[in-house]
């Protein structure tokens, strides 16, 4: 039954939280492409060419509603089918980065719609341009709604890392697998696997709950 | 003083004429600020009392507690002799638990300021829960009961309507038929016109005078309305800063007002109408 | 090999894996709707023990992710006795998993349901068991049908991980084939083509028709 070996998990505890250095690096790394990345989708929806709203808008449809690891796999095998080789990393990269630019491009689409139209409307009555109507007046106003969602999916992005194990991203799910392969011994692996995970993505999430409420205050409950 | 210390009180009011509501030393504060501040307060058997007053002198406040919607905080409140904020436990009184706040708070019923009809429902179905819910009447005892009850309001030709159909003023006489079919003993009126736009306000004023003329209920409301309170009362009571300034009959308080607040809230009423 | 010949070579597989898929969707938004519900309660309720049970599973469940329960559910549990057969496996951990986020649509719906209602069933004596069933779970199902939308695509999301242990979904039969064949794009690309229609024109046009019927059952339309 229980059979918790304490030497076991201290043995291995090295291993583990340098493949949890891995994952943060690749959740970082895949954050900070999902925001631009959400970005200019996000902007692209709002041109005046229709075509690529349209296109844009499908493609964003598409990637939210089809699976992460699907994706994942699709990036990884799809290039050596037509020559280029990408190593899991990249693979991995892109597949998460475009993943979460698309749930981030519908986070910021809320906040720019929430943003009035009376701003806008200012921003053409002074003769602005595009560029500094976006730049100085509109994406102030529309990030600090968006944050609420930003931060949720910087979480998610974290607990979603594990499925990079799949193409062979020495992360932290397939570490603790590697382990279990190797000594046959699961449950110390992949408990610690979750516990770690928890005391990441707990504090995260609470700091995140009380960096909004701070924001919120900060605007005045705006 | 907290609602635990609460030795110096009957653990039931006895006698002849016993109040149908009676409020002892009632307090009620929300942190350091004092909404009511020990207010004595009997109603009779078949009185109707209306409370005036300026917006935060306590008025709803006490309807609610009565209603338990909101607790109290020092004294007891009686309803038909028994105490309804406490109960009785080894002689003494200690406060009233769920259990016991449900038996004494069948005696009462409420209508809002809001309606609060269950959209979900028609009106029919909404004056129906309760009996067959809580009362545990069957379906076709309830039904007669309710179908009456809406007939009685003049909402009979409404009744599979869903709340989001009807007008301000249809809804508040379903929301009165549906209190009225839980047959309380003590009917709370907490604003009822306030809600609702002024060319309807007759409907359901009318309504109320009828129950006042027909059914000697014991009545308390809360209103606005000076010229409807002054028909329809047997006493008038004037509230400021948490206590009872002054009362007596609509003659007495809208003919004479002795205090001076009372003179200027009637006077400032009497202007903006 | 053209893509007509891929697919009468192994539409048959893709079929039959896509129907694990849909099977799987729909045993664990069962499980996930009866935890949400069960769970949202309990996250309301007045005893505090009961109260904590619920919030721990619930940050458990959300704080970690699928693939890692997964795992753990068909790997570690046997270990305390409790061998799951993987199919089995799969559907409870997507529906336990999805559960404890429909746990807090659930308590949202039902805070969102305006006070005067709680107010107008306690003055009319409802007991609190009573008032939640008759009063205010009706209306709070409405208020939460389109954040469960988003949910049940999530649950569908999800079950391609079962694939990991295994179970043969349709991401395991893609699997398989881009395993024999390297046809990456035709098999992968399928799967992903398949998973659409499923979230965009099957499960989006019924959450559609629900929020339509509860609204007329409602009396609201």
């Amino acid at each position: 039954m229980l059979d918790w070996r304490w030497d076991f998990t201290w043995e291995i505890l090295p291993r583990l939280l340098v493949a949890t250095g891995n994952t943060l690096l690749a959740a970082g790394l895949g954050y900070a492409i999902a925001v631009v990345l959400g970005l200019v989708l996000a902007l692209a929806q709002r041109t005046p060419f229709t075509p690529l709203t349209v296109v844009v808008r499908e493609t964003v449809e598409f990637v939210r509603s089809t699976p992460l690891v699907l994706q994942i796999f699709f990036v990884f095998y799809v290039g050596p089918q037509f020559g280029i080789r990408l190593s899991p990393w990249t693979a991995g990269m892109i597949a998460i980065g475009l993943h979460y630019a698309a749930y981030l491009s519908e986070v910021y689409r809320g906040g720019l719609e929430s943003v009035p139209r009376g701003q806008w409307e200012a921003a053409k009555s002074l003769n602005l341009s595009t560029g500094r109507t976006y730049f100085r007046v509109i994406l102030p106003q529309a990030l600090p709604p968006s944050l609420a969602g930003m931060g949720n999916y910087l979480v998610g992005i974290f607990k979603d890392t594990p499925m990079l194990s799949v193409i062979g991203v020495a992360e932290l799910m397939h570490t603790a697998n590697a382990i279990g392969s190797e000594t046959y011994r699961f449950l110390e692996p992949f408990t610690l696997v979750g516990v770690i995970f928890l005391l990441i993505s707990l504090p995260t999430a609470a700091a995140i709950r009380l960096f909004e409420a701070w924001t919120r205050r900060k605007l005045g409950m705006s | 003083m907290d609602t635990k210390d609460v030795s110096g009180f009957p653990l039931a009011l006895e006698g002849d004429a016993v109040p149908m509501v009676s409020f002892r030393k009632v307090t009620k504060s929300y942190g350091s600020l004092v909404v009511l501040d020990s207010l004595d307060l009997d109603i009779a058997e078949g009185e109707m009392v209306t409370i005036i007053g300026p917006s935060g002198s306590g008025k709803t406040t006490v309807l609610r507690m009565l209603m338990t919607l909101e607790t109290i905080n020092g004294g007891v409140i009686y309803v038909d002799g028994q105490p309804l904020t406490h109960m009785e436990r080894g002689g003494r009184l200690v406060p009233a638990d769920n259990r016991h706040l449900r038996t004494i708070r069948s005696k009462i019923g409420m209508c809002f300021q809001h309606f609060n009809l269950f959209p979900h429902m028609t009106a029919l179905e909404n004056c129906m829960e309760g009996p067959v819910h809580v009362l545990g009447l069957s379906k076709k005892e309830a039904r007669e009961r309710s179908e009456e009850l809406l007939a009685m309001v003049g909402m009979a030709d409404k009744r599979d309507q869903h709340p989001s159909r009807l007008s301000g003023g249809q809804q508040q006489r379903v929301a009165i038929a549906r209190a009225l079919a839980m047959r309380p003993k003590v009917m709370l009126f907490d604003e009822v016109t306030s809600a609702l736009d002024p060319e309807v306000i007759g409907e359901v004023t009318n309504v109320i005078r009828r129950l006042v003329s027909e059914h000697h209920l014991t009545m308390l409301m809360v209103t606005h309305q000076m010229g409807f309170a002054k028909d329809i009362s047997d006493r008038i009571c004037f509230f400021y800063g948490g206590r009872i300034e002054e009362q007596g009959t609509p003659d007495e308080l809208f003919g004479n007002p002795q205090k001076e607040r009372t003179q200027q809230f009637l006077s400032a009423v009497k202007e903006a109408t | 090999m053209s893509y007509i010949e891929f697919l009468s070579q192994y539409g048959d597989r893709i079929v039959s894996g896509t129907l694990v898929t849909m099977a799987l969707t729909v045993l664990s938004a069962l499980l996930a709707v009866a935890i949400a519900v069960a769970a949202g309660l309990m996250r309301m309720a007045p005893n505090m023990a009961v109260r904590g049970v619920a919030t721990v599973y619930i940050e458990i469940f959300r704080g970690t992710s699928l693939l890692v329960q997964l795992y753990w559910i068909f790997f570690v549990l046997p270990l305390f006795g409790i061998t799951l057969e993987k199919f089995t496996a799969g559907f409870v951990a997507v529906g336990m998993n999805l559960g404890a986020y429909g746990a807090e649509l659930v308590r949202g719906a039902i805070l969102s349901v305006p006070r005067g209602q709680w107010e107008a069933a306690t003055a009319l004596n409802m007991s609190p068991a009573k008032r939640m069933r008759r009063v205010i779970l009706p209306q709070a199902v409405l208020i939460m049908l389109p954040s469960w939308g988003n949910l049940l695509i999530e649950l569908l999301k999800g079950t391609a991980l079962v694939a990991l242990i295994s179970v043969t979904d349709l991401m395991f039969q893609v699997k398989q084939i881009n395993g024999t064949t390297f046809m990456s794009a035709e098999a992968f690309g399928t799967a992903l083509v398949i998973y659409y229609v499923l979230a965009r024109f099957m499960i989006t046009p019924f959450m559609r028709w629900l929020e339509r019927f509860m609204t007329r059952k409602m009396g609201r339309a």
